[in-house]
């Protein structure tokens, strides 16, 4: 049981390596099976680890025995846990539809899939920053290869773009690494928020540069304004199940400016105190604006889709700028919204594009699809959550957001971009629904119908709006308790440091 | 020393980022590549330069080199090693899918006489 906060990174590597031996290699049922068994087990390990953070225990896991801050030490507290929680309940879903047929359209589907994986569920655990970056680059590694699986010329152009920008990326970050050791002397989050309030002040200046390069870099991951060109073609030209594991990408960049700038650069970090704030502020509303316009715009499903992952970035990043516990909790609940309706939608703009032939997803008149009511309904579904609208988790989330903003200075920003954002995607959405399920040139002529898994995995994922609804009271409860945790930690930072019996 | 590695370390990057801003596949891959070599002597760097220092803990050593910096350093060149491989890979499939080797697939209207060409 001590070990059991690596597990979520050890079972996909394992898995992902006995996938590329003999006897699972060459058969793709045998690889199915073990995709989904390792999946369920990090699921199970995820839903334990939760469970057990949940007490406010915060676990920490020290690598070889190194003692941090001079080993490397993993952290499952309230926040990691919740985060993998996610990841493993979206990763299931996309490797379940993944098993409908799409993984046989390239090569090692499977075992790309187990090390993204990996590299997710790394970087939300490491405490040590340097370590964030290694597996940053192990899930960038593999999203690139799986961003051109099945091949075709749209993938390869988009990869490049995606493939170039993430590299400037990592030597931006390895920049601000060096610079932050440089000053700091260490790259354990905890001991880095230790000493970040006793810097000389010609040293706070360096240190304020290379933890506003990291803003840059994480804001790349997030697609954040200025940083978000690569995202819609990215999302709109990967397949299915890639771009419905996607969803989290973006995700991990928030939960990183969100440890990093509330831990180490937060409110108790003397001169250098919220130095990210006054940057995501403006930011975050001018993202807001540009993903609505972005979403009036778009010509097809899967473009929409991914401008729609721009505006649930600015709400997210609004409520990072707030940086109080309030609205890190209501953040929370919104992004464990967004990330699950978000992949479930990608799923849905796949098997219409499937069934229109070759008007494909694009907003135009077209043959009728074979499935409409089926997939009408998960359409319906989805577009209400993520517009926001009542009985979906998308009006809980926003609501709580807005709740959380200050009547006095910010809600005159925040109110009018998020809800305009929210009618946009109203419209944009009534739109797209109209001309792919009514405007119908002629009846289905061959009809292929699609395979039942494709269906259940994405009824799996919307069925999680509704929960997230049902539910709301313990999850909210939590993601407040989580944001205390996060906000409490700069000024508790000795069970980061010392270790326990637990090791 | 300082002033010569700082120097090293600029021009690498400056070299870097004009070459990354280009718009073909291959001095791009070449500016990235110059990017991770700055960026491994920058990393290097930042535990301070000093030579004929103890790297291993002996009684008649004060002064002690900061090991630190160079574990990171290797990890960085590999993983640099790795993506730069396969960016040249993707840089060849690019070239073969799109016809030409721009970063975006299709060379600028301005230049007219070379898309006629690439595509014949």
């Amino acid at each position: 049981m001590e070990h059991l906060a690596i597990l979520p990174i050890i079972i996909p590597l394992l898995s992902g390596i006995l996938m590329l031996l003999p006897p699972v290699c060459r058969d793709n049922w045998r690889q199915r099976i073990l995709s989904l068994a390792a999946l369920g087990a990090v699921l199970l390990v995820s839903i334990r680890l939760l469970a057990l953070s949940a007490s406010g225990e915060i676990q920490l896991y020290v690598l070889g025995d190194w003692q941090p801050p001079f080993g490397i030490v993993l952290v499952a507290d309230r926040l990691s846990t919740l985060m993998l929680l996610l990841t493993a309940v979206l990763g299931f879903g996309a490797m379940l539809y993944a098993c409908g047929g799409d993984d046989k359209r390239g090569m090692y589907f499977h075992p790309l899939f187990m090390f993204q994986m990996m590299g997710i569920n790394g970087a939300f655990l490491t405490g040590d920053i340097f370590n964030l970056f290694v597996f940053f680059e192990v899930l960038l590694i593999s999203s690139y290869a799986l961003l051109i699986h099945a091949g075709g010329k749209q993938k390869t152009r988009a990869s490049v773009h995606y493939v170039i920008l993430n590299l400037a990326g990592s030597s931006i970050f390895l920049f601000a690494l060096g610079i932050l050791y440089g000053t700091l002397g260490t790259l354990n989050i905890a001991d880095m928020a230790q000493k970040v309030p006793h810097l000389e002040p010609s040293e706070q200046l360096i240190a304020k540069t290379g933890a506003l390069m990291l803003l840059v870099v994480f804001g790349l991951k997030s697609a954040m304004l200025p940083l978000q060109f690569w995202l819609p073609r990215t999302y709109a030209s990967a397949s299915a199940p890639v771009a419905a594991l996607f969803a989290i990408l973006t995700k991990v960049g928030i939960y990183s400016i969100l440890r990093v700038f509330t831990v180490v650069f937060g409110e108790d970090a003397g001169g250098l105190a919220q130095i990210a704030q006054p940057w995501l502020w403006p930011l975050s509303i001018l993202t807001l604006i540009i993903g609505s316009l972005g979403i009036l715009a778009a010509t097809s499903l899967r473009q929409l889709i991914a401008q729609l992952v721009i505006l649930s970035i600015g709400t997210l990043l609004a409520a990072v700028a707030m940086s109080r516990v309030e609205a890190t909790g209501a953040l929370l609940y919104y992004l464990i919204h967004s990330t699950l309706v978000c992949g479930a939608l990608f799923l849905i703009a796949d098997l219409i594009f499937h069934q229109r032939g070759k008007a494909e997803d694009r907003f135009v008149t077209a043959r009728q699809m074979c499935q409409p009511v089926p997939l009408g309904i998960a359409f319906f579904i989805g577009a209400l959550a993520i517009a926001g609208l009542p009985p979906f988790s998308g009006f809980v989330g926003k609501a709580l957001i807005l709740k959380a903003a200050d009547m006095n200075a910010e809600a005159v920003w925040i109110y009018p971009a998020v809800l305009i954002g929210g009618l946009a995607a109203l419209i944009a959405l009534s739109r797209a629904g109209t001309s792919l399920f009514w405007n119908i040139s002629r009846e289905p002529d061959a009809c292929e119908r699609t395979p039942k898994i494709k269906l259940v995995a994405v009824y799996l994922l919307l069925a999680t709006s509704p929960l997230l609804v049902i539910f709301g009271g313990p999850v909210s409860d939590f993601t407040e308790q989580a944001a205390i945790q996060l906000h409490g930690m700069s000024s508790d930072l000795e069970p980061l440091l010392r270790p326990g019996g637990k090791s | 020393m300082e002033m010569v590695y700082a120097l090293c370390v600029g021009i690498l990057t400056t070299c870097g980022i004009f070459l990354t801003l280009r718009g073909r596949t291959f001095p791009v891959v070449i500016g990235l590549t110059l990017l991770s070599y700055a960026v491994n002597l920058f990393l290097f760097a930042s535990g301070r330069l000093s030579t004929e220092d103890a790297a291993v803990l002996q009684d008649s050593a004060t002064q002690y080199a900061d090991p630190l910096p160079q574990a990171l350093v290797l990890t960085a060149i590999v993983i640099g090693f790795a993506m730069t491989a396969f960016t040249v890979i993707l840089a060849m499939r690019a070239r073969a899918d799109m016809g030409n080797d721009h970063v975006d697939g299709r060379l600028p209207v301005s230049n007219e006489e070379s898309p006629q060409k690439e595509k014949n």
